[in-house]
């Protein structure tokens, strides 16, 4: 390996490897850093699906129109307007040419299918998910001529006034090494696999947080970053969080350990008490609240609790529910109080009132008289056998990050950007993601900050 | 829980995969998934007929090995087909041909192939057997025509027997409704799904071999064997009729109809085996089923036997080398046909069975 590289980029997921391949397009020689070993390449990369992108017609894969006006509305309604406008109207403008750019760097769409997911319109699927599309850009970026190094711990980086000199690396063979570059993107995610940094903000409630990504997601590069000066931004306790089966690994479950059927039963906690209207709202966003939900929950654990009717309503699930004849049974089964499940189940169920079901809208199946009420597809639980999932919050990824301008810069404490730093992706979404999320949007953020940060790191290189 | 501890794990394999879907867009083997929530063991071997183990779920999967969940869809569903071949044997009683594939063939290949050596020696004469022998009916002066006719055709008609209660039992286990029909719009669905390989592209790219770079070699060599075997067949045939239709005997010219048939049917029977074989040696142990390497190779050794003699053959017709080498053509083909039902031939006929039902779903479900 050559001594100095035009562009360092450290991490190796979407972000990154967009990152990589417009700077080396751009003329700079490129090294990739990656943390993981090979087969856990991509970070949370790896258990993405689709993205999403501004369009103005449909398009062979893509149902319909999707006005950048739209998107920003959708990017407003979901953070609650903790989102930096600037950066997020040129985001959303640049995700339109991303569409195609992507395909230019091998990566396959796919016509969106079957499952749960109402998304055809706005979001483009991978063809083969997530892990294809990064195999398709780590192919690209071989060709390309991309030096990557897997299993690559970065140390230390030497940062100077706002100007990257170099990085320190643990190599697992050859022990320490620096590496110097002209320019810096860093592109290493945030730091959900670092259960430490996670209880400074939430206590000892993190144990009992699952990672649904791999857990080389520790933050160290951020945390460097904001060790030496770089500006923060986001909320540290805001982050992607969904309810997902209690019984999932501690790390890397991936997609298939959601639940998706909140709103055909109730949700319960361990006292077997309902906490949340279970019937707020529609797929997505009703998907990615639980999981915060349940976090605040006594033990961070819930029930969603149903019955036999609506078993195929849903998604199928990897881990089959809890079954029992009677709610007494269910709750045994789940090592709960018999007597207060039966009494939650009884008072709901006393509570629904009659309407016409119809899970795809905001229906008029309602409960009345009880808090907190189920607003939409209420309908009660009577159907033996009573089934039920434990779940536990999911945490897909974190929000803190570096704050950045347009072209992806760094910027420093002291307001002035960073002669060399670029950031993109996860490190750097709590500038467009103050909080909430809208499906497909990370990969948003990562590839058109990383296609800008790879654009610039390159252009300063050559300068 | 199911009949065999292969179709448990293709069944919790299956149970990974539906809960997450990513793969839908890459061959027919997930949608049909994503049809069932629960797998008999007929779905089980239904699915498994219709993977064409081109590894692109292995590549994409997030949850491939060294993952906990340790989903390898080829290397499982390929075991689980090979398993059906023999639950699928008509008769029974020699499904076990399939647990020792390779030898079994092997051994019948060579005493076949024996057989003719030696009863074209019994019944000829030294200067018959090592003789030049040319034009119109050269090859009946060492076996005469109605007694090839009457071996060559009682065998191949029990091959097509034996392959017809086979798939009909295996119908009987993936159709819905039971047994049920195959409609026509299906059948010609399927017969371009096979003839193109369809399934066989990785989602476009290619099919996964040594590493995570895709090509269509493994494509383009099938497609070779499968139609240089179909050309060898349709020359035979034609010289069948050729001969009962207008009293023509073999051997024929070089020009003619038959000849140029079977030479680039041979050819491709040659050229396709030898990349097919490569290819196996050189892909991803992790796809492969490994313990039925004995079956595959030797099908693709009796297809690649039968090209090659059959190629010689035509090159030294007109030498004393003829007699010898009609031997061990009639033995390669002769072997061929009888082990048809009990080896790898037999893929074709399930996968094109399993294809036609997919196409059915396909047209219910629209």
């Amino acid at each position: 390996m050559g001594s100095k590289y035009d562009v360092l980029v450290i991490g190796g997921g979407n972000a990154a490897l967009c990152a990589a391949i417009s700077a080396r397009r751009g003329g700079a020689s490129v090294l990739v850093l990656e943390g993981a070993p090979k087969f856990y390449r991509g970070g949370n990369t790896r258990h993405t699906r689709n993205m999403r992108c501004a369009h103005d017609a449909a398009t062979e894969i893509l149902t319909g129109p999707y006005t950048e006006e739209e998107f920003w509305e959708d990017l407003l309604r979901v953070t609650g307007g903790q989102t930096d406008e600037v950066l997020a109207r040129h985001m959303i403008r640049e995700s339109k040419d991303i569409l195609n750019w992507i395909v230019e760097q091998g990566v396959r769409w796919q016509p969106s299918l079957g499952g749960t997911l109402s998304l055809g319109r706005t979001n483009s699927f991978f063809l083969g998910g997530g892990r294809a599309m990064l195999n398709a850009l780590y192919l690209t970026a071989e060709r390309l001529g991309i030096d990557v190094e897997y299993d690559a711990e970065v140390t230390d980086l030497v940062i100077e006034d706002g100007m990257f000199l170099a990085a320190r690396l643990k190599r697992p063979i050859n022990g320490e090494t620096e590496i110097r570059a002209t320019s810096l993107v860093a592109a290493a995610g945030g730091f959900e696999a670092n259960i430490e940094w996670l209880k400074q903000y939430w206590g000892e409630a993190a144990d009992n947080f699952l990672i649904r990504g791999t857990p080389h997601n520790r933050g160290s590069i951020l945390k460097m970053l904001l060790d030496k000066g770089v500006q923060e931004v986001g909320d540290p306790t805001q982050c992607h969080a969904v309810a997902i089966d209690a019984r999932a690994p501690k790390f890397d479950g991936g997609i298939i350990t959601r639940h998706d059927s909140v709103v055909f039963g109730i949700v319960v906690n361990k006292h077997s008490q309902r906490f949340y209207d279970e019937g707020e709202d529609i797929w997505p966003k009703r998907y990615a609240i639980w999981g915060r939900l349940v976090a605040a929950q006594p033990d961070q654990i819930a029930y969603i609790v149903f019955d036999s009717t609506v078993v195929t309503s849903f998604m199928p699930t990897l881990f089959p529910p809890v079954a029992g004849q009677t709610i007494a049974e269910l709750a045994d089964k789940l090592e709960l109080d018999p007597a207060a499940l039966e009494k939650t189940v009884t008072e709901f169920n006393a509570a629904v009132r009659p309407g016409t079901f119809d899970h795809t809208i905001l229906d008029d199946c309602r409960t009345e008289g009880i808090t907190p009420s189920k607003t939409h597809w209420a309908r009660r639980i009577e159907t033996p056998p009573y089934l039920a999932y434990p779940v536990r919050p999911g945490i897909t990824f974190t929000y803190l990050g570096t704050r950045v301008n347009k072209e992806a810069r760094m910027v420093m404490a002291d307001g002035k950007p960073s002669a060399n730093m670029f950031a993109a992706g996860e490190i750097m979404a709590g500038n467009v993601l103050g909080k909430g999320y809208a499906a497909g949007m990370g990969m948003t953020i990562g590839s058109v900050f990383g296609r800008i940060a790879g654009q610039e790191a390159a252009k300063h290189a050559r300068n | 829980m199911h009949g065999t501890r292969i179709l448990d794990e293709a069944d919790r394999l299956m149970t990974v995969c539906n809960s997450c879907r990513y793969c839908e867009g890459l061959c027919a083997v997930f949608p049909a998934m994503e049809m069932r929530r629960a797998f008999s063991d007929g779905d089980l071997n239904y699915l498994a007929n219709l993977c064409h183990s081109c590894g692109a779920c292995y590549v994409d999967c997030q949850f491939s090995p060294p993952h906990e969940f340790n989903v390898n869809v080829p290397q499982t569903l390929a075991v689980a087909r090979a398993e059906s071949y023999a639950a699928y044997a008509w008769p029974q009683a020699l499904s076990g041909a399939f647990a020792r594939n390779g030898l079994v063939v092997s051994i019948i290949a060579a005493l076949s192939m024996a057989a003719f050596i030696l009863g074209f020696a019994a019944l000829n004469d030294h200067s018959v057997l090592f003789g030049v022998h040319t034009g119109p009916g050269a090859f009946y002066k060492l076996m005469p025509h109605n007694a090839m006719a009457a071996l060559f055709s009682g065998a191949f008609l029990y091959a097509i027997l034996a392959l017809v209660m086979s798939v009909r039992g295996f119908w009987r286990d993936i159709g819905t409704p039971i047994g049920g029909r195959a409609d026509g719009g299906s059948v010609l669905q399927a017969i371009r799904d096979a003839g193109e390989l369809r399934y066989l592209h990785g989602g476009g790219v290619g099919c996964y071999n040594e590493d995570d770079k895709p090509t269509d070699r493994r494509k383009l060599y099938h497609h070779l064997t499968f139609y240089g075997f179909l050309l060898c067949f349709a020359a035979t045939s034609v010289a069948t009729l050729y001969h009962y239709l207008i009293g023509r005997e073999a051997p024929y010219p070089w020009w003619d109809l038959p000849v140029v048939l079977g030479t680039i049917g041979g050819i491709g029977l040659i050229i396709g085996p030898v990349g097919l074989c490569a290819a196996k040696m050189r892909r991803d142990p992790a796809l492969l089923d490994e313990n039925r390497y004995g079956m595959d190779i030797g099908f693709i050794a009796m297809l690649f036997l039968t090209g090659l003699t059959g190629m010689t053959l035509l090159v030294l017709r007109e030498t004393a080398a003829m007699g010898p080498l009609l031997a061990l053509h009639l033995g390669a083909v002769f072997a061929l046909f009888i082990t048809m039902p009990y080896g790898k031939f037999v893929h074709g006929i399930y996968r094109f069975a399993a294809l036609v039902r997919y196409a059915q779903e396909r047209r219910t479900a629209a």
